[in-house]
């Protein structure tokens, strides 16, 4: 029976028929008829966020710890703009988002409106696709479309702008099933031809590695599983991305830890000296990569990936599979057991026995202190005090981050949000908030840095208004870390703009919003002070004043191989493992 | 390990393409691309090729579908192998896209271009221009005592050759269409 109904009023039904429970957003003139479906009905809870930048992180961080996509609502002009950051972070780092924003009305458009921008214009660029709505009968199956779009094939962010009077005209409503989405399907299964030919090389390889990324987490919780049981049975060992921790656990006997700029050592040489590269929903980055030329340069490349222009784009490969990981990994155990389950298997164990001599670097070691809160000391602190919780990380952006991602342990996917492709300093605040909306009653902490965290840090009254409970790790060195350690090493040690002046005192701030506000220095007082920080019923600032002049290693120089890493001073520098790959 | 028991040099869409990415011979490609005639669709492809900072040598448009709302944009680029295939995976992977063709792989496909090209002149230098034309098989559009605008069609290469010849003769404005191309056969 065909549903006759306003488009605000088809705005809600779509997304209630879509299954959202929560969506993330502000008001303005341009949404207000939509507003006000939102305020006669239960089913939608919307979270009034503090500016739309943190809107669409809230949101990514509630799609990136559930695997549904986030859903956003603004406003026109400016509220389409502040979403740009959002939307772009998204974009880069396959995030399933979808925002709606108000448009003024269609008799206004392009005139210079007040509040009018050219939304689809300045967002093509920075969303998988965007929609402008100017039919009313159009815009629920719109809204589906958008929904199947930002979740298909390599997911993403999406936009639909809805001018005014479309949202006041009636028109009947598209149920879900109707809506026309079968034009866009992308291929999931891969080609049977190639996945022989990997499980070929899987049956000969001496030297091979898993590089893994976030693919395998958007592919869902099934292609972590496949993953597994995949690395157990041919103990290959198994690197991962940023975007990739947690879909193989950091327990696990093959795990060696990140790779990349501030990979670990062992991850980075396995890589540099590889004979076999299984990329698994990685795209070869340039923080990953180091120089391109020399990128392990005796390896036979395999790449999984559901995204075409992914595959060949940075580094040629030997062997492409187009395809969902999950799919693909499945087929790839099936066609490797009925084969018998080759392995060469004395290769594999000179292999480790290498990759254990790497491991004896010891490549995260620092100087401890008595004195001074070391930053890895911190999060080697949180990790032990808070593993067995359930817990979701996020992290804002620089050293801080890279630290959290050496030192802190994911068991599974969907527990470590971060902005990787884009690198948004302000994007932990708001995405712990998104995750912990999604999860209440989890440990939701977002690893920051002093400076990261002030980008956003208006958000702090969206947490005390929704009684959301999130841990803000802040670590602070009153510095821009990452700033400075490559002024440090690479701009002669002029430290341009690098320190933060005039922060707050965190203890009052937290206070004046209602939050629980704490500062430690002594190393002595950290234990009982995370365990306070865990306890406490509600939202905390914890300011962890730490090292000011830390850096963080292991590095790889920006245009360097693999195996010109450099190590913390005190690292045991293991020269004759690098000269041997 | 054993090396690859790989084909080289199949077709793009084959998990086995081991062509030589590393080539840095450019060539020029003509590709056609199917998309929905929808809003936005040209600034999607174009935005494409000049975000990412790739050639567009040529370009046209226009809906060739009237039922189905579908368009063709012709387009002309210019890149290594590498760089092409990539251009092609970015175009495909655009929603509204349907097709993404390589007219130049498929093989030396049917290129025509109409240009509009006005010659201002008197006496022996309009003559001159006029036999041209009628070499060329350029037709007179429109004509006054001191000028001619004429029509030709064919490839860019006999549009630039005659372009050349007029203008020594009086060539005062020239419009072009851009390529349109079909692959050739069934």
């Amino acid at each position: 029976m065909a549903r006759q109904m306003t488009g605000a009023k088809m705005v809600v039904q779509a997304l209630k028929d879509q299954g959202v429970d929560t969506i993330f957003g502000y008001p303005g003139g341009a949404v207000l008829p939509i507003y006000d479906e939102i305020f006669q009905q239960n089913d939608i809870r919307h979270i009034l966020v503090r500016h739309e930048q943190a809107a669409v992180h809230m949101a990514e961080g509630y799609a990136r710890s559930t695997g549904k996509p986030g859903v956003v609502l603004v406003t026109s002009g400016p509220g389409a703009t502040n979403a740009v950051t959002g939307l772009t972070d998204a974009l880069m780092d396959s995030i399933p988002v979808v925002v709606l924003t108000g448009q003024v009305p269609t008799f206004l458009v392009g005139t210079d409106g007040f509040q009018e921008a050219d939304t689809v214009g300045i967002t093509r660029p920075c969303t998988k696709h965007n929609w402008l709505v100017k039919d009313p009968a159009k815009l629920s199956e719109t809204i589906h479309q958008a929904f199947h779009v930002a979740t298909s094939g390599r997911p993403g962010p999406v936009l639909v702008d809805m001018p005014k009077d479309v949202q006041f005209a009636v028109a009947t409503y598209t149920e879900p099933k109707a809506a026309k989405t079968d034009h866009y399907q992308p291929k999931v299964k891969g080609d049977l031809d190639a996945i022989t030919k990997l499980v070929e090389l899987i049956e000969t390889a001496e030297r091979p590695i898993f590089y893994t990324g976030g693919g395998v987490i958007n592919s869902g919780n099934a292609a972590s599983q496949l993953l597994r049981e995949l690395v157990e049975a041919t103990g290959f060992p198994i690197t991962s991305t940023l975007m990739g921790l947690g879909a193989y656990p950091a327990s696990g006997k093959s795990w060696l830890g990140m790779l990349g700029m501030h990979g670990l050592y062992e991850a980075n040489l396995a890589m540099h000296g590889c004979d076999l590269m299984i990329n698994l929903g990685a795209r070869f980055d340039d923080r990953i990569t180091g120089r391109i030329a020399d990128f392990s340069p005796r390896s036979t490349k395999v790449h999984v990936d559901i995204d075409a222009s992914s595959i060949n784009k940075i580094i040629p490969v030997d062997l492409p599979i187009l395809g969902d990981i999950g799919h693909v990994l499945e087929d790839v155990l099936k066609v490797w057991k009925s084969r018998g389950r080759k392995l060469n298997k004395s290769g594999l164990e000179k292999w480790w026995k290498k990759i254990e001599e790497w491991k004896k670097v010891n490549c995260l070691a620092y100087t401890a202190s008595e004195n001074t809160i070391k930053p890895q000391y911190a999060l080697q602190r949180l990790e032990e005090l808070t593993k067995k919780y359930d817990r979701y990380i996020t992290t804002e952006v620089g050293q801080h981050q890279m630290w959290a991602a050496q030192f802190l342990g994911f068991e599974d996917p969907n527990r470590w949000m971060t902005s990787g492709g884009l690198g948004t300093m302000g994007y932990g605040f708001p995405a712990s908030i998104g995750v912990q909306i999604a999860h209440p009653d989890a440990l939701v902490i977002n690893v920051a840095g002093e400076a990261s965290w002030l980008m956003n840090m208006q958000e702090m009254g969206t947490a005390t208004q929704f009684r959301v409970p999130v841990k803000q790790f802040i670590l602070n060195n009153e510095r821009l870390g990452m700033v400075r350690q490559w002024q440090e090493l690479l701009h002669g040690e002029r430290y341009s703009h690098s320190w933060s002046e005039s922060l707050p005192d965190f203890v009052k701030l937290a206070e004046s919003f209602g939050w629980k506000g704490m500062q430690v220095s002594d190393p002595a007082d950290l234990d009982d002070a995370i365990m306070e920080m865990i306890a406490h019923d509600g939202p905390v600032l914890f300011d962890c004043l730490v090292e000011k002049h830390e850096n963080c290693f292991p590095m790889i120089p920006s245009g360097k191989p693999h195996n010109e890493m450099l190590l913390a001073a005190d690292a045991e520098v293991f020269k004759e493992g690098a000269a041997l790959v | 390990m054993a090396a690859l028991k790989i084909k080289k040099g199949s077709s793009s869409h084959s998990a086995y393409d081991l062509r030589d990415s590393h080539s840095q011979v450019e060539s020029s490609h003509t590709l056609a691309v199917i998309v929905d005639n929808e809003a936005g669709v040209l600034a999607r492809v174009i935005g494409l090729f000049s975000g990412r900072g790739y050639n567009i040598d040529s370009l046209t448009v226009a809906e060739v579908d009237h039922k189905g709302h579908k368009s063709r944009i012709t387009v002309v680029t210019r890149g290594t192998e590498a760089v092409i295939d990539q251009i092609k995976a970015q175009l495909g992977r655009i929603v509204p896209v349907h097709e993404v063709k390589d007219l130049t792989v498929e093989g030396s496909p049917v290129e025509r271009e109409l240009a509009l090209i006005k010659v201002s002149g008197t006496g022996d230098k309009r003559i001159e221009a006029l036999r041209l034309a009628e070499i060329f098989r350029a037709n007179v559009v429109d004509s006054t005592l001191e000028s001619f605008v004429f029509e030709i069609t064919g490839t860019p290469e006999k549009i630039d050759a005659f372009a050349d010849l007029m203008r020594p003769l009086g060539l005062a404005e020239i419009a072009r269409t851009g390529v349109a191309a079909l692959s050739r056969g069934a």
